[in-house]
């Protein structure tokens, strides 16, 4: 076993934290009270090569493996929600499926710019009455011709409507076959007529995030903009949320340890009773069981990354990293604000977003009860 | 025109400082290497001078055992070309510019930070430039070149000045060389790896100073609050206690 990450992660971790605390922490606040997604943020992650990590140099990627990109996510939320969730949602939703299910031409034709921060491009599967249950899509695609005519909605998409999004990757029912439906996946650009995207404002989290809900009536795209093969759509999207979960682990790894240091920083600082938090132990006990689920929360969530970089099956190590990430988030920031007393529920102190950031990671891409439930078939019960 | 950067391998600046060896020797154990801050700057001015066409070649230089090398990896990172280790023990200063004279002697422009964050000798640009027989300018604030001249900003007491230089020069550069240090792209940390590090060995060299102790600053005293009506007794306390008036 071997636990060092190589000069390259370090490296990457060492430069990302250098973006994120200088880059990336003096404006998060503002822009958490403003609603403002970040247009200048995006295209700085572009250029210092946060898009497409995973991504071959072919297509305009860096050719990086799986836990870099999660380490760049996990440093990023150590710092901020919302633009973590710009970097993973565009990474392991937008790019991601056109990566490993695109034809050569379609390929060529979306990614390299989708690399570069200058474009986004969002992942259309939750709908009104399709959350848990994908299998309750009701959005339609007809093929008539040679034309895909698609109809319905979908709803709480990131990444769906800025003015740089090219484009979603959504799912449709195709057909129905002995009684069951067809899913397939289909590309839409944005300017297809038919296709309206529509921002979701007032979130309580990741408020500088970009959350939309779409509408399709009769939107008409190329037959070539399936994606992958008709009905093959719920094998990509469950594939997809796969690696989605590493990503939505890393984001609750960084809240947890941006949260600790918050609480380790002011626990040091403040003095009540005469001496310092720290040397209550309760509040010391505290932070040592903080230390502890984030070493736990890390080593899992590395250990799935290895086992994907390694062509290993990491669905159930995937599932497990997600819940126990988020949940770990959620512990962490609690005690930490409950550190920071009465000024931790201040705007003026980051852990006040904290801790309404991290109640997004625990019901994004798969609620926390069915994460138990992939892990419970995985396990075989 | 070919530039040499010289890089020291610092403790990060938010190290706690701890001493062994009865405090003659500075404990290493755990302490996380940077760039040291005026080299990273020097750096980045030497590759912005390179994208813009007026330089071919950008190398650093390091004296250092082999823990120096992820820091040399960072220089190739932010978009160095090559890199050089003198594998030894960085002694004194003398020491190092003796070292450092054996691989600069090619180079147009060196580019040395005005001090080290560890030590803050501020001695090698200079020592090398003598011992190089060159010229050195020091307190350089900015570097252009335009059709192979250079001009160098220097800060000096109460304005600044602007020399046009000879090469080769060292040039002994402070805040303000580059705005801020560049930090590489995912791109550049990718490329870094197949970039060459070449590892030479040392020369004799004696060096001319020896570390007797170390001392810690006297921890900080707490911080006295004074009621805001209440400007007579921070008057006396200015007065009496810190002794500043
Ligand atoms: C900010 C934000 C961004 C998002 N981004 C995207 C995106 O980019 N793309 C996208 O497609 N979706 C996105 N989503 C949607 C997200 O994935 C869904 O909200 C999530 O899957 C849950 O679906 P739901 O909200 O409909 O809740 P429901 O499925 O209605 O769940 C309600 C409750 O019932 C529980 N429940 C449901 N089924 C079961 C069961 N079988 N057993 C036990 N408990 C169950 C759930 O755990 C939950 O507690 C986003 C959501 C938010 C809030």
């Amino acid at each position: 076993m071997n636990f060092d990450l190589t000069e390259e992660q370090q490296m990457i971790r060492d430069t990302v934290r250098e973006f994120a605390e200088r880059e990336v922490k003096p404006v998060a606040s503002e822009l958490d009270k403003k609603q403002e997604f970040s247009y200048d943020l995006t295209k700085k992650m572009g250029e210092l090569g946060l898009f497409g990590m995973n991504v071959p140099h072919e297509y305009g990627g860096q050719g990086m493996d799986t836990l870099s990109y999660i380490i760049a996510v996990e440093e990023i939320a150590r710092v901020d929600g919302s633009t973590a969730a710009t970097l993973a949602a565009h990474n392991s939703l937008g790019i991601s499926p056109l990566l490993e299910y695109g034809t050569e031409e379609q390929k060529h034709k979306y990614i390299p710019q989708l690399c570069t921060g200058e474009a986004l491009w969002s992942f259309g599967l939750t709908e009104p009455e399709a959350g848990s249950d994908s299998r309750g899509t009701k959005t339609t695609a007809k093929l008539v011709d040679n034309e895909w005519v698609i109809n319905g909605s979908k709803i709480f998409i990131t990444n769906g409507a800025t003015k740089i999004t090219k484009g979603c990757t959504v799912q449709a029912v195709t057909g129905v076959k002995d009684g069951k439906k067809i899913f397939s996946t289909i590309i839409v650009e944005t300017g297809t007529p038919g296709f309206t995207q529509k921002v979701m404002h007032d979130k309580m989290m990741w408020r500088a995030s970009n959350t939309a809900e779409l509408y399709f009536d009769d939107a008409r795209v190329p037959a070539g903009n399936l994606l992958g093969k008709e009905g093959e759509g719920s094998h990509i999207m469950l594939h997809t949320l796969d690696g989605g979960r590493l990503s939505i682990g890393a984001m609750g790894l960084g809240l947890a340890q941006g949260a600790f240091e918050m609480a380790l920083e002011y626990a040091k600082e403040r003095k009540q009773f005469g001496k310092p938090l720290t040397k209550f132990q309760i509040n010391a006990f505290k932070l040592a069981d903080m230390a502890l689920k984030i070493e736990l929360a890390r080593n899992l969530l590395y250990k799935a990354c290895w086992l994907k970089d390694n062509g290993r099956p990491y669905g159930k190590e995937a599932a497990m990293s997600k819940l126990y990430c988020s949940e770990v988030a959620n512990e962490v920031a609690y005690e930490a604000q409950q550190i920071h007393g009465g000024y931790g529920l201040m705007k003026d102190y980051d852990i006040e977003r904290f801790y309404r950031d991290q109640r997004l990671l625990q019901i994004g891409e798969g609620t926390s009860e069915i994460q138990r439930l992939v892990i419970s078939r995985h396990i075989g019960c | 025109m070919k530039i040499l950067v010289l890089i020291s391998n610092v403790p990060d600046t938010t190290t706690k400082i701890r001493f062994t060896g009865d405090n003659t020797a500075f404990d290493t154990s755990g302490v996380q290497w940077i760039i040291n801050p005026w080299d990273e700057l020097a750096l980045t001015r030497a590759v912005e001078l390179k994208e813009a066409g007026a330089v071919e070649k950008v190398v650093v230089a390091n004296v250092g055992e082999k823990i120096t090398e992820p820091t040399l990896r960072k220089a190739l990172a932010v978009g160095a070309d090559e890199a050089i280790r003198v594998d030894t023990e960085p002694k004194d200063s003398y020491f190092v510019a003796k070292q450092l004279a054996q691989v600069a002697k090619d180079f147009d422009i060196i580019l040395a930070g005005i001090e080290a964050s560890d030590y803050n000798g501020s001695a090698v640009g200079g020592m090398l430039a003598e011992i190089l027989d060159i010229a050195s300018v020091s307190a350089v604030s900015g570097l252009n070149i335009e059709n192979g001249e250079l001009s160098v900003n220097r800060d000096i007491d109460g304005g600044s000045q602007v020399l046009s230089i000879n090469t080769p020069v060292v040039l002994i550069v402070q805040k303000g060389i580059a705005k801020e240090p560049r930090i590489p792209a995912m791109r550049g940390i990718m490329m870094a790896r197949k970039k060459p590090l070449n590892v030479v060995p040392a020369v004799d060299a004696e060096p001319r100073t020896k570390f007797v102790k170390f001392e810690l600053p006297p921890p900080k005293a707490a911080c006295k609050m004074v009621d805001e009506d209440n400007a007579k007794e921070l008057i006396r306390l200015l007065h009496e206690e810190a002794k500043v008036i």
